[in-house]
């Protein structure tokens, strides 16, 4: 679209700057005020010292990462550690198993006459516009002492008496696949949509197995697909909250309940500070190796990201 | 696109329907569940004893479930009607700013608050709104919804105006329609779809949200979704499941609305 005074002259060029910067201006100036500021203010307090009620304080210090890294008033507990790793893994175990439950779903929509996949994909994402807070009680009720699936866990023997599913590490990592299965689902569609089926047809002709199919003739289209879906998931579930503070025990919170503790119980707004720049650090790390990853399985091509 | 090679291959991968089945079971069961029980009589929970309407009554007779309630919708509404308008003027900036060369970074702030993990978010804006000695309450919570409610806001504004056909504005220039006349006639009325569509998201991200909220809202300025949160920590009464359910519903009907409106043709 040309502005309709699209003039190379001097007075034009101010007006459609002046125009770009009182369009643009209260969108991105909320978001500075509001957002920007905010989390340099995060960083500095990370650096600062543990005073009265929690809050922060001057003299600038290393202390709180000291502490995150598990140095106390009472020598070194690996516990922080052990919240960090248990982040990465939870993270890992429930990206993998939305990556082999979207996938043949992805298919199946791409699949589907052309006016029936709208629908489809409308069904798959209205769940996730939902609320959180209310998704992680539904599975505290079907997971509770005397549900249906507890009994029938009680009955395989998998659980004793008197015992739920839940708060359970199974728990956390069941709440987070099923808060993102719509996020893999849709680039994964995306990718299927263009799909060249002759490939299939070719090695389902010359006899190779459903699985040897999948792997030589469709996996490697939907790589890009599939690499948007692991960065949708991974990322937001690393910092996720809502999920392990309801559904898990002490064992199984991840960096972002530490996070939080720091600001609403234990109140130490440094340590909480040094754990929320540790996250955002780790999600950088985590998006530049995905990014590697994407790029070597794409046979040196640049694969979305 | 009919291509010769888009035939349909599913028959080569069996049991896909099945596996559908299941999916689409694991992803609405639980939600079905919460609002099977907000109709249980019983007051355990999970223990099914009989169909009884009680607890929306109880619900809807609780005045802090009421009171919640109504600092929600104030808080959606205002932080979604700020958002939007922000949106919308940005959207037409940028649409028109290809003399400017900052796109990227300007599209990058605007989707700042869809990468940012919600939890870092939540705290930094609590050390924001202390440290510059405002009183936690509405005003912060709508402030904070402001700042996350302007992507959602932004994408279907931004993609509705791409997907416009400029000659349809150039015609206009051409019949003599000035500036403000296209804008009103031609460029509004075609964006209307996108501008309802993002501020009904705006809506709903908002009226849904915990996280953030959880951290700046201060003593009497609980929203439902940080009310429902207390009374789950605190001991589970059907009643959850009633608000629950009321909340769901509320936010399936917006968004099912906002997807269909998206979803047609410019």
């Amino acid at each position: 679209m040309s502005h309709p005074v699209a003039s190379s002259s001097l007075w034009g060029r101010l007006l459609r700057r002046w125009h770009a910067w009182a369009t643009i201006g209260p969108g991105v100036g909320f978001i500075i005020l509001f957002l920007v500021i905010p989390s340099f203010m995060l960083m500095a307090v990370a650096f600062m010292t543990q005073g009265p009620y929690g809050l922060a304080q001057m003299p600038l210090s290393l202390q709180s990462f000291r502490e995150l890294a598990g140095f106390g008033f009472f020598g070194w507990s690996p516990g922080n550690l052990y919240t960090l790793w248990r982040s990465v893994w939870q993270t890992t175990i429930a990206t993998a198993l939305v990556i082999v439950i979207s996938y043949p779903i992805a298919y199946y929509i791409s699949t589907r006459p052309a006016h029936l996949q709208p629908l489809l994909l409308l069904i798959v994402i209205v769940p996730s516009w939902t609320n959180q807070v209310i998704r992680a009680f539904a599975w505290m009720n079907i997971l509770a002492p005397g549900s249906a699936l507890t009994n029938f866990a009680y009955n395989l023997g998998f659980l004793s008496e008197y015992m739920g599913l839940f708060p359970s590490t199974f728990a956390v990592v069941l709440g987070l696949v099923y808060n993102f299965l719509p996020f893999m689902v849709l680039p994964l569609y995306a990718s299927f949509q263009n799909l060249d089926h002759r490939l299939i047809h070719a090695a389902r002709d010359l006899y190779a197995p459903p699985v040897k199919a999948f792997f030589q003739a469709v996996f490697p289209q939907t790589l890009p697909g599939l690499m948007a879906g692991t960065v949708l998931v991974s990322i937001p579930a690393f910092g996720m909250y809502v999920i392990p503070d309801l559904l898990g025990g002490g064992r199984s919170q991840m960096i972002g309940n530490l996070v939080a503790r720091q600001f609403a119980e234990s109140s130490n707004w440094p340590l909480g500070a040094a754990a929320a720049m540790l996250m955002i650090v780790a999600t950088l790390v985590g998006l530049l190796i995905l990014r590697r990853i994407g790029r070597r399985a794409g046979g040196g091509k640049e694969v979305v990201l | 696109m009919a291509r010769a090679n888009t035939r349909n291959t599913s028959r080569h991968f069996p049991g896909l329907a099945t596996h559908a089945a299941f999916f689409f079971a694991y992803l609405y069961i639980p939600i079905l569940v919460v609002v099977a029980l907000s109709f249980n009589e019983n007051r355990l929970t999970t223990i099914w004893t009989g169909f009884s309407t009680d607890w929306y009554w109880a619900v809807l007779n609780n005045s802090d479930v009421l009171r919640a309630a109504r600092n929600s919708l104030i808080v959606a509404t205002f932080a979604s009607l700020i958002a939007t308008a922000a949106a919308t003027l940005a959207a037409l900036g940028m649409a028109q700013g290809r003399s400017f060369r900052q796109q990227n970074t300007i599209n990058a702030t605007l989707a700042l608050p869809l990468l940012i993990p919600e939890i870092v978010t939540a705290v930094a804006t609590l050390i924001f709104f202390v440290a510059i000695g405002v009183q936690l309450g509405l005003l912060t919570i709508t402030a904070a919804h402001t700042v996350f409610c302007i992507p959602f806001a932004y994408l279907p504004i931004r993609a509705r105006i791409e997907g416009m056909d400029p000659a349809l504005r150039e015609a206009a220039f051409d019949l003599y329609a000035n500036e403000r006349r296209t804008f009103l006639r031609v460029t509004m009325p075609l964006l209307w779809p996108g501008i309802l569509s993002g501020a009904l998201l705006a809506f709903i991200v908002s009226l849904d949200n915990f996280v953030i909220t959880f951290f700046v809202s201060g003593a009497g300025s609980t929203t439902l979704p940080v009310y429902i949160f207390g009374m789950i920590r605190t001991g589970v009464t059907p009643a959850v499941n009633a608000v629950s359910a009321l909340l769901l519903l509320v936010s399936l009907v917006l968004v099912t609305i906002s997807l269909l409106i998206s979803r047609k043709d410019v």
